[in-house]
């Protein structure tokens, strides 16, 4: 018989029910047949022009009723989707889910297709002016909703029939790995027995990318797109811009057992830092990563020694990568250069709000599986980051812990510890 | 390698009860700054809202007041970074963290966590007006947004618009960095930022936590949100209660923004700070509008927050919305020991600041233990004595319902 609670008395958190989208396909099984065989979703751009954009390939998600329709509608279809296969998989009642939700999603804007529709429905004066004028007369909400930071949990509220008011957050790059922390605390709290995280980004517009592109953080390795994600390698340029959605079904491992679900997984612990250095650069010891990596394997009550594989942030920008080898080389020391460390990025781009939740997804498949994705591209390893990152090829291996890394724009560090068995 | 935390007693409960108390405010809106300037002004009866009609006619907005932001943005440049809003809110948290003398201590500061209610910031109306310009003579629209945005879109104006760079700059500029999270989603956001809060606190996951947002309506762009569901009010300014029937939807708006520290009991007092009051329980939903659900959830949430007996302050974030006011406004009258506050009547409907801002007028309330005189005399009713206990409320305009309970600490 398993402990229910803890090291420090909490209520244990089980996995079960995962799902995932990603540019590699709908669910878990196309996505993890495609990630283990070191395929790349990435793809030129075909979604809008191209005309005058340094880069123009991306992991846009495509094939979804949505992928046309613009953030909103694209951001909710995708988290319903991951949501759907998530508690289908946990045997919940789709409609009554019964617990919170915590949604990590990317910040709305009114889509440019809407703003030059509304503008151009009228002639009378200019600007915003206009724009106001054509809005107060809409008939319908449509178009509003798309403008509110709550409605896409809204609907999903509706959808799944969660419970309470849902939260919709946005941690930059680290979304989806809260999404997942404010779940399980949740239920250590003792306030849910089970909770659904999701975090979702359909995002990738003309002017989410510009806007990335503006800040020098996108490859610009257009020819190969498959080729330009190359987490680690000395050649590194960017990330890709990409859209997915991960969704996990959390239950206290008491609840989850009391009704004989299966156990996909162990949340075990998360920590989190933030960096109060630079907007978008890191501190340059990497001590507020190091500090989150430190927190969460306290949180689960683990040593560095007990973690078998890290599934790495590893976004393939110059600066990310250098600043998670060095943090984890000084958490891990030694070891580091002969633990396995992969990057989902590598083949899928790099998901934004959604990351998080989508690599927990395929952390807790690695240990399942017993099979690590590798990190694909790695043609030219960077001399000054040491590191096994399971290069180009899966590795069967005995995975019964993980430590996954989130880091965003805003000084963002969450990490999460998983584990395949409770203790 | 570090140490790992012995496993704690079984007989202990998994999570210790602590109290929450608040030992910080930091508020502007176009009143002013700081809690004082917002007692004085609150509590003199008849006062008039500061109103800007003319500049966004036809609707009327409570604009900021003048604010000197090297006063808790010390460095020009990380003034430069930013725009109003996320100025403003970083400005508001300084101010909140100042009045529980955190501010530029590394170590309270290092361990506080922080969780933030936004939405987004400001975008180029310039740029975003020439290219609809643009956009009237020409049909390749999606190529003209690729080359207008490219060449000109200012880099960093980017981080100015991320939701989560107000929690961001508040890390760089007053070193709060245990940990950052921010909520998006309109006044549910400000009630899930305090809620959430509040529970790490009680549970033990927290010690002392920065919880607050703010909102810079003088931007078309913030306008337009509301607008597009024809939400705002038009014509001469009202208050609240009695914008049911004019031209428009009857929220007005204003800049503003409202931080609170919130603390566990005994972390307060072993620092020997001042509190303000306790924070009690609260409360949150989600009403299914739609099927007509808001008018028994409002009433659901004040069961649960189990109100004391006897007349009870309320200080209402209501927003002059009319749907959503006329369901608080019925509470009310069913319920008349709450004699209510609106005070978005004097400073505008300022969105994610709402909740925030409600719980801190109410905690103003109980530490100076006198209330508020009515903000307007046709609906409120007066309220005599010295409160112990304030109700602060949230109906969203939209979507999403908070509640919380305010004591003598």
């Amino acid at each position: 018989m398993a402990n229910l609670r803890d090291h420090m008395g909490r209520p244990i958190v089980a996995v079960t029910g995962i799902g995932v989208v990603t540019s590699l396909g709908v669910g878990k099984n196309d996505n993890w047949a495609a990630l283990t065989s070191g395929r790349s979703g990435i793809h030129p751009i075909t979604r809008f022009p191209v005309d005058h954009l340094n880069t123009r390939i991306s992991g846009m998600v495509d094939f979804l009723p949505s992928s046309t329709k613009g953030a909103s509608p694209l951001t909710y279809e995708l988290a319903e989707t991951a949501a759907q296969e998530a508690v289908s998989e946990a045997g919940l009642d789709s409609g009554d889910f019964g617990g919170p939700l915590f949604l990590a999603s990317p910040p709305v804007e009114l889509d440019w297709a809407d703003r030059f529709s509304l503008y151009n429905s009228d002639k009378k004066d200019a600007g915003a002016e206009r724009l106001l004028r054509v809005a107060r007369a809409l008939k319908e909400l449509g178009i509003f909703e798309t403008t509110q930071f709550g409605s896409i949990a809204d609907r999903l509220a509706d959808r799944f029939g969660t419970r309470g008011l849902p939260i919709t957050l946005s941690t930059a790059c680290a979304s989806g790995a809260t999404a997942i922390q404010l779940g399980v605390e949740a239920i250590q709290r003792g306030e849910c027995d089970k909770a659904l995280s999701i975090g979702a980004d359909g995002s990738a517009t003309a002017e989410a990318l510009i806007r990335f592109s503006l800040l020098s953080a996108l490859s610009t390795h257009n020819d190969i797109p498959e080729k330009a994600s190359k987490p680690f390698s000395k050649d590194r340029d960017g990330f890709v811009l990409a859209e997915g959605s991960g969704a996990l079904v959390l239950e206290s491992l008491e609840a989850a057992l009391a009704r004989g679900a299966t156990i996909l997984g162990i949340m075990r612990g998360c920590g989190e830092r933030a960096d109060d250095f630079h907007r978008t650069r890191s501190k340059p010891d990497a001590s507020p990563a190091i500090a989150a990596v430190r927190a969460a394997l306290a949180d689960a009550g683990m040593s560095e020694d007990e973690i078998d594989y890290v599934n790495a942030h590893g976004t393939s920008t110059p600066e990310n990568d250098k600043m998670e080898h060095l943090s984890l080389s000084t958490v891990f020391g030694e070891r580091i250069g002969s633990m396995p460390i992969s990057s989902n990025k590598s083949m899928i781009g790099h998901t934004l709000s959604a990351a998080g939740a989508v690599e927990a997804a395929f952390s807790l498949m690695t240990m399942r599986e017993s099979v690590i994705p590798p990190t694909i591209n790695y043609d030219n390893p960077d001399p000054a980051i040491v590191l096994d990152v399971v290069p180009n090829k899966k590795r069967n291996a005995e995975v019964g812990s993980v430590l996954s890394n989130s880091f965003g724009f805003g000084g963002q560090n969450t990490c999460l510890v998983m584990a395949r068995e409770p203790v | 390698m570090r140490k790992i935390k012995k496993s704690p007693d079984p007989q202990q409960p998994p999570m210790s009860s602590h109290d929450v108390v608040i030992t910080g405010i930091g508020l502007v809106s176009s009143l002013g700054e700081g809690p004082d300037a917002h007692w004085q002004k609150l509590t003199q009866p008849g006062f008039q809202p500061v109103l800007e009609a003319e500049r966004f006619a036809p609707y009327t907005i409570h604009p900021l007041p003048e604010i000197d932001w090297n006063l808790q943005i010390a460095k020009r440049g990380d003034q430069r970074q930013m725009e109003t809003w996320q100025r403003l809110g970083t400005y508001v948290a300084g101010l909140a963290l100042d009045d529980a003398g955190i501010k530029g201590n590394d170590e309270l500061c290092t361990t506080m966590d922080m969780v933030v209610a936004a939405g987004g910031g400001e975008r180029d109306e310039a740029v975003d007006a020439a290219i609809l310009a643009a956009s009237e003579s020409r049909n390749d629209r999606d190529v003209l947004l690729n080359e207008k945005l490219t060449t000109e879109l200012r880099p960093t104006l980017f981080l100015a618009q991320l939701s989560n760079l107000l929690a961001g700059n508040i890390s760089i500029v007053h070193k709060v960095t245990g940990s950052s999270r921010t909520f998006m989603g309109e006044e549910g956001a400000g009630v899930s930022a305090v809620e959430t809060a509040a529970a790490r606190i009680r549970s033990g996951q927290s010690t002392h936590v920065l919880v607050g947002g703010a909102f810079q309506t003088e931007h078309s762009d913030m306008l337009l949100g509301y607008e597009l569901a024809g939400y705002l009010h038009r014509g001469p300014w009202k208050p609240v209660w009695q914008r049911q029937g004019a031209e428009g939807g009857g929220v007005v708006t204003g800049s503003g923004g409202a931080f609170l520290v919130l603390e566990q009991r005994e972390h307060a007092q072993s620092r020997g700070r001042k509190i303000y009051a306790e924070l009690g329980p609260v409360v949150s939903g989600r009403a299914r509008r739609r099927r007509g659900e808001l008018n028994a959830e409002i009433a659901a949430l004040l069961k649960q927050a189990r109100l004391p007996d006897g007349d009870l302050l309320t200080i209402s974030a209501a927003s002059g919305a009319h749907a959503a006011t006329a369901a608080e406004k019925a509470a009310f009258d069913a319920n008349p020991a709450l004699a209510a506050r609106a005070f978005s009547t004097l400073t505008g409907h300022m969105k994610e600041a709402q909740f925030p801002f409600a719980v801190a007028l109410a905690a103003l309330a109980v530490d100076r233990k006198a209330g508020y005189p009515v903000f307007d005399a046709t609906v409120e009713r007066p309220f005599e004595g010295a409160p112990t206990s304030v109700l602060a409320t949230a109906i969203g305009y939209h979507q999403f319902e908070g509640l919380g309970l305010v004591k003598a600490a």
